[in-house]
């Protein structure tokens, strides 16, 4: 299979829409957070109408020789009428810059959350931001026989991010959707290498957290006549493109089947050093079991690992962190599963701390500080015992548990405090 | 100095407070559910459905106006890190 972007030319995907990306071979981690063993590309694409031509999307500034050179060879910058921005991350806007000096009159399509990231973006260049558009699903622009429609698809996995769907080819310009850190010159995804690891992982580490959200934008593209999906990155999809979309349905799908599904989930992790933050944590699932509706699971950190709880956590309504405190902190274990979240939705669950300490008892208030961080809410104070937990103290723990399971289940009793007392 | 009164619904918590605090200061304190990003007013993270007592809560400011607008938020809610309470009963829970 010929290496269809090895010139420097534009790739005609469609008749009438090129690709006028750029790729980056070498790559070999992005944005901090992801390994690319085989680089990436920084896909951008041309759509030619009778009265008009539309760039999607830009690529990386490093690599905008590249997209300009493959851009004029399709189309005059003064033909441009049409900007459409699906995301505003750095890897695709790179290039936006030079692209509206060259093309100044062109008018830029973007979702609404986009805009105050597009002022964000041209700040340095202290050039006056240009005639741009929010748009929001059903939007359209006419190019003279060619029509784009977007598709407001937030979270995916910027706030910004949205779709924008050629009509009458069924032609998906998705973003960062169904795409992937792949570089491979052969663009198709029939004629690329095997990409299926690149595809999973992308989803794993950047669409994960958002899995709402994808559910809702596969809802909104599935009613589509999908030809070809051109992502922002990777292969391009146009044999059999709707698989894809299967596919991110069943990866956002919650993949543990919860045989107790009609109960809240509380989870209990804790790590001990004595036994002593051990017995907190079990009087506490008592006390949770106690009151009903809430499936209680206690893990000992020592036998597991961070990630392999990250699967759990994502099904999880609340969760409880027991640690004792070791020179002032929380223990490692704790911090890696704490530090290894963000791959999944943790916003609104319940969270809560406890532990036994000897003398300081830092680890509490600061796993409490860290589940807030996670956006996590933290309404009942975490228990801190000085080292043995006697009787009574255990009965706290048990009434710590109540607590949490009150709240999972919308059987608080209303309380009138001031905020002076929480002070 | 003049007190307020906060109910967070999804809690089940009323807050006494004095005026002048930010919903989100509260919201954090007590741990209802409504959570925070920037604070700064810009990435709407903590956006809040004012259930009653809109009057009760400083205008809003041209920064959070317009984010609520970018952010097509509906009628009736504000930024838990921006608005402002004055006083009498306001009920709240998250977006």
């Amino acid at each position: 299979m010929p290496a269809a972007a090895l010139t420097s030319d534009a790739v005609e995907i469609a008749p009438g829409v090129h690709w006028v990306g750029a790729l980056d071979p070498h790559l070999r981690s992005f944005d901090i957070i992801l390994k690319t063993a085989n680089g990436t590309s920084y896909n951008a694409y041309v759509v030619r109408g009778e009265s008009g031509v539309a760039v999607i999307d830009t690529v990386k500034e490093s690599y905008a020789g590249d997209f300009f050179r493959r851009l004029e060879s399709v189309a005059r910058y003064d033909e441009i009428t049409t900007i459409v921005l699906n995301h505003l991350e750095p890897d695709h806007s790179g290039a936006l810059p030079e692209l509206l000096r060259r093309a100044p009159q062109a008018r830029v399509y973007l979702s609404s959350r986009a805009q105050m990231m597009l002022k964000a973006l041209l700040k340095p260049s202290g050039e006056k931001p240009p005639q741009y558009i929010p748009v929001t699903t059903g939007d359209e622009v006419d190019l003279g026989g060619r029509t784009l429609r977007f598709l407001h698809t937030p979270y995916l996995h910027w706030p910004d991010t949205q779709c924008t769907y050629l009509v009458e080819d069924g032609l998906l310009f998705s973003g960062d959707v169904f795409g992937c850190h792949f570089c491979d010159a052969r663009l198709f995804n029939d004629a690329v290498g095997d990409f299926r690891f690149s595809f999973e992982y992308y989803y794993a580490h950047i669409m994960r957290p958002f899995r709402e959200h994808v559910l809702d934008a596969v809802a909104l593209i599935e009613p589509l006549e999908l030809r070809t999906i051109a992502p922002a990155h990777g292969p391009i999809l146009r044999h059999q493109p709707r698989d894809y979309l299967h596919r991110y349905r069943e990866l956002a799908t919650p993949r543990l089947h919860n045989e107790a599904r009609s109960e809240k989930t509380l989870l209990v992790f804790y790590i001990s050093a004595y036994g002593n933050t051990r017995h907190m944590a079990e009087a506490l699932a008592a006390g949770a079991e106690a009151i009903g509706g809430v499936r209680v699971s206690l893990y000992d950190l020592e036998g597991g690992e961070a990630g392999v709880f990250t699967d759990l956590i994502e099904e999880a309504d609340g969760l409880a962190f027991g640690s004792p405190t070791i020179n002032a902190d929380a223990v490692k274990p704790v911090w890696d599963v704490l530090s290894s979240l963000t791959t999944v939705n943790v916003k609104g669950k319940l969270g809560a701390a406890f532990g036994s300490y000897g003398w300081s008892g830092e680890a509490v208030r600061l796993i409490e500080d860290r589940l807030r961080g996670l956006k996590l809410r933290v309404p009942v104070e975490g228990l801190r015992i000085k080292l043995v937990p006697a009787a009574d103290e255990l009965a706290q723990c048990r009434a710590l548990g109540e607590q949490l399971a009150r709240h999972l289940t919308g059987r608080i009793e209303p309380r009138e405090i001031d905020l002076a007392a929480l002070a | 100095m003049p007190k307020a009164k906060v109910t967070f619904e999804d809690i089940g918590v009323s807050v006494t407070v004095p005026a002048g605090t930010r919903l989100i200061e509260v919201s954090e304190k007590v741990g209802a559910g409504i959570t925070y990003g920037c604070r700064e007013g810009e990435c709407c993270t903590c956006l809040t459905k004012i259930v009653s007592g809109a009057e009760h809560l400083a205008q809003p400011s041209m920064l959070e106006d317009q984010v609520l607008k970018d952010n097509m938020a509906p009628r009736g809610h504000r930024l838990a890190c921006q608005a402002q309470i004055l006083g009498g009963d306001i009920v709240v829970r998250p977006a």
